[in-house]
């Protein structure tokens, strides 16, 4: 049965501020405002303080409007998933109107106000971020191939790469690489993720890995990333990037979300009482991974040793 | 589901604590603009 959301999502109450901000999920965009302002603060050059909280503002408008236009059309499918069935929308706390209208006014005004104050080069690349985000991976790929978070992972890479642009004025090797960390950690983040809430994902017919693949897949896939990226977190420090404070870290870091990796990787889920706490750790601790490496990466910037 | 008389705060709460928080990002925004100008010239 395809779940709908309620008849009084027509809701005869007006829209609270506090659902529209839920729509922007809020916990996403703080992962996305600190990898987009470690990008500016980690690039050569400096801007205004005003234009550096300016850049820094908008991919966190643009962030929140490509999460809103997300839920405004997966609203049906969030209806029927446990973890989102709560959201404003699939509560019929907000319209779908008001959600699709508030979504376009973010994502247009954060495009704009970028490419006026910091410059289009990082506007262009804000937009393509947010169509990225709301066509190619919410509309085109999340419900078609498993592969979806692989591609759909771009979308997260893109906000290391526009704050150094803002910064920068140009595209280098270094936010590429940064780009493609953040690339090559998506999938096994939301791969610890769907094993643990795969039942949810297959109830409402998304394609995720462990719902198509098997599970068994999944854990070698999830393996192979990580093992992908421990040389490419530590490429910055290679490619004379950053010092070896940044170095150092994303070594330990990624040596450590590998052993975690591995445990995943080699077990089996004992029957229906296992409580999944390894692949719990695993994505709680991909969260710590992507903040601390980041974290690092600015710190760097700063200590020499 | 969620009917106004279901709901703690009446519809005239809500659309006052709306109203708020849209004139309160409204004056952000142009003080936002003002500092924008500024660094663009300076």
């Amino acid at each position: 049965m395809t779940p709908t959301i309620p008849a009084s999502a027509s809701t005869s109450l007006p829209a609270d501020w506090r659902d529209l901000f839920a729509l922007t999920k809020p916990r996403v965009m703080s992962l996305v405002i600190f990898t987009g302002l470690c990008g500016l603060i980690a690039a050569p050059e400096r801007i205004h303080p005003v234009l550096a909280f300016t850049a820094v503002l908008c991919i966190a408008m643009g962030a929140g409007g490509a999460a809103a236009l997300n839920q405004w059309w997966e609203a049906d499918l969030d209806a029927g998933m446990k973890r989102t069935s709560k959201r404003p929308l699939p509560q019929g706390r907000l319209d779908r109107t008001t959600a699709r209208d508030f979504a376009g006014v973010l994502c247009a005004a954060s495009v704009f106000l970028m490419g006026f104050a910091v410059g289009w080069l990082a506007a262009a690349i804000l937009a393509i971020s947010i169509i990225y985000y709301a066509v190619v991976y919410t509309i085109w790929l999340k419900p078609r191939t498993p592969q979806n978070i692989v591609i759909g992972g771009g979308a997260g890479a893109f906000p290391p790469l526009i704050g150094w642009v803002a910064a920068t004025g140009h595209i280098s090797l270094m936010p590429v690489v940064l780009f493609a960390i953040i690339f090559f950690w998506t999938p096994p983040h939301f791969w610890a993720l769907a094993l643990f809430v795969k039942s949810d994902y297959a109830k409402v017919g998304i394609p995720m890995m462990p719902v198509v693949a098997g599970e068994r897949s999944t854990r070698r896939q999830i393996l192979i990333y990580t093992v992908l990226l421990l040389p490419l977190s530590v490429l910055p420090w290679w490619i004379g990037g950053t010092g070896a404070v940044y170095g150092l870290s994303a070594l330990v870091l990624s040596g450590l979300f590998l052993a975690l990796s591995l445990r995943v990787a080699f077990r089996e889920r004992s029957g229906p009482e296992d409580t999944m706490k390894p692949e719990k750790q695993l994505f709680a601790y991909s969260v710590i991974y992507l903040f601390a490496l980041f974290a690092a990466l600015v710190v760097d910037r700063f200590v020499v040793l | 589901m969620q009917e106004p008389e279901n709901d703690p705060r009446s519809i005239e709460q809500i659309r006052k604590s709306r109203n708020r928080v849209l004139a309160l990002s409204l004056a952000a925004f142009v003080i936002l603009v003002f500092f924008i100008s500024l660094a663009k010239m300076g």
